[in-house]
């Protein structure tokens, strides 16, 4: 059997989710237009960090980039996975919020600009606690005011995945883009598993947790835009569709009428399958929207 | 955390500086940038305690090679020595590009 028939695409393939923070962050931008804002030799660090004997990085593990994507402006903000999980500290939080926030003044002034952020998280910084809870808030209403000017687009690669107070984040973006590598919930596996008992979810389960929590999933059930691979090309291609795709009519975070409409049709008396989970979403999302 | 520094002579300036690597667990970021005078001067920071020995003799022997004018910072998460000298060659890699 020849090599061609093996393995097809994954070959020709450039993953997406082994690249850093930085590299994730470069891809998207029109040639010779980006340039990164707060970079590592600004220093700009957490104080809190070391004084609990924790190394910080240089730039918080939040890289933002400033740039034309498809021909238009836009910011990108990328969270570092492998340095604290990819948490949000006082640092990395007022870094994302002060990058939306510019973009939105520009917006204002007439400037059409967009933000795509970069999600591999588990929410706020433990060590830096109130601090990194109030980033979150403040980040969010950012998102608000931002994205009625230009799409919010929230990628999710994986494999930290986005979780905690950034998966809320993540639902106010204009627009959610997931490789099936990558999750999207408010509480992880681990803490359900810790608070709940095994019996209300089995974190190693990782079928399980996939099926609840995966890109796959997400996507099926209308929570995620887009479903890409692990490829590089590939995910740029689909960001930068979207941000020349501007904002959607209506955000999936205003449809408040429909959600409820959909959790209140739910028996939660039972234990419901993601797969029969699943069909009900896909099939209410095609009558809804026949309506 | 423990931090350690070090200074060895050197004499060549260099015209750019250079950021590799990542603070995640079993490796490091290392900031490369060119410095005045003749020494080159390395600050670590590192999250595991105790084992300045190594650290000199990762450096030391980097140093045999490398007599760049630098300031070297290197933030540590627990990298083994052989990860430490394969970033920082990776830092004079990007810095002489």
């Amino acid at each position: 059997m020849s090599n061609q028939a093996y393995s097809p695409n994954l070959i020709k393939r450039r993953s997406f989710i082994e690249l850093n923070a930085r590299e994730r962050a470069s891809v998207f931008f029109d040639a010779g237009t980006s340039r990164e804002l707060l970079g590592p030799f600004d220093r700009v660090e957490s104080p809190w960090l070391p004084m609990q004997g924790v190394t910080p990085q240089e730039d918080d593990g939040c890289v933002v980039i400033k740039g034309k994507i498809a021909g238009q402006a836009a910011v990108v903000v990328a969270l570092e996975g492998a340095f604290q999980g990819g948490s949000i500290g006082e640092v990395s939080g007022q870094k994302m919020t002060a990058a939306l926030d510019l973009a939105c003044a520009d917006n204002e002034k007439g400037i059409l600009t967009s933000a795509v952020i970069l999600l591999e998280t588990g929410g706020v910084r433990l060590q830096e606690a109130n601090l990194g809870l109030a980033a979150i808030a403040e980040l969010m209403a950012s998102i608000l005011a931002l994205r009625k000017h230009a799409p919010v687009i929230c990628l999710t690669a994986g494999t930290v995945g986005c979780f905690g107070g950034m998966s809320l984040a993540a639902g106010l973006a204009s627009y959610v883009v997931m490789t099936r590598e990558a999750r999207l919930g408010m509480n992880g596996p681990e803490v359900i598993e810790q608070e709940n008992g095994v019996e209300e979810f089995d974190s190693s389960d990782r079928a399980l947790i996939w099926a609840i929590h995966g890109g796959e999933q997400r996507y099926a059930t209308g929570l995620a835009d887009a479903l890409v691979d692990d490829d590089t090309p590939q995910v740029a291609e689909v960001i930068r569709r979207f941000v020349s795709k501007g904002v959607p009519p209506e955000h999936r975070s205003s449809q408040v009428a429909l959600y409820r409409n959909r959790i209140a049709k739910l028996d939660t008396s039972r234990q419901w399958d993601p797969k029969e989970f699943r069909a009900l979403w896909t099939t209410n999302a095609s009558n809804e929207e026949n309506r | 955390m423990e931090q350690i520094e070090f200074n060895y002579p050197a004499k060549r300036k260099i015209a750019q500086r250079a950021h590799v690597g990542v603070v995640g667990s079993g490796d490091l970021e290392v900031l490369l940038e060119p410095a005045k005078g003749e020494v080159a001067h390395v600050f670590i920071r590192t999250s595991v305690d105790g084992f300045r020995d190594t650290w000199k003799a990762v450096l030391d022997r980097f140093f045999t090679k490398y007599d760049g004018v630098v300031r070297i910072q290197i933030n540590d998460a627990g990298a083994t020595p052989g990860s430490v000298h394969l970033r920082l060659e990776q830092a004079v890699e990007v810095s002489e590009r």
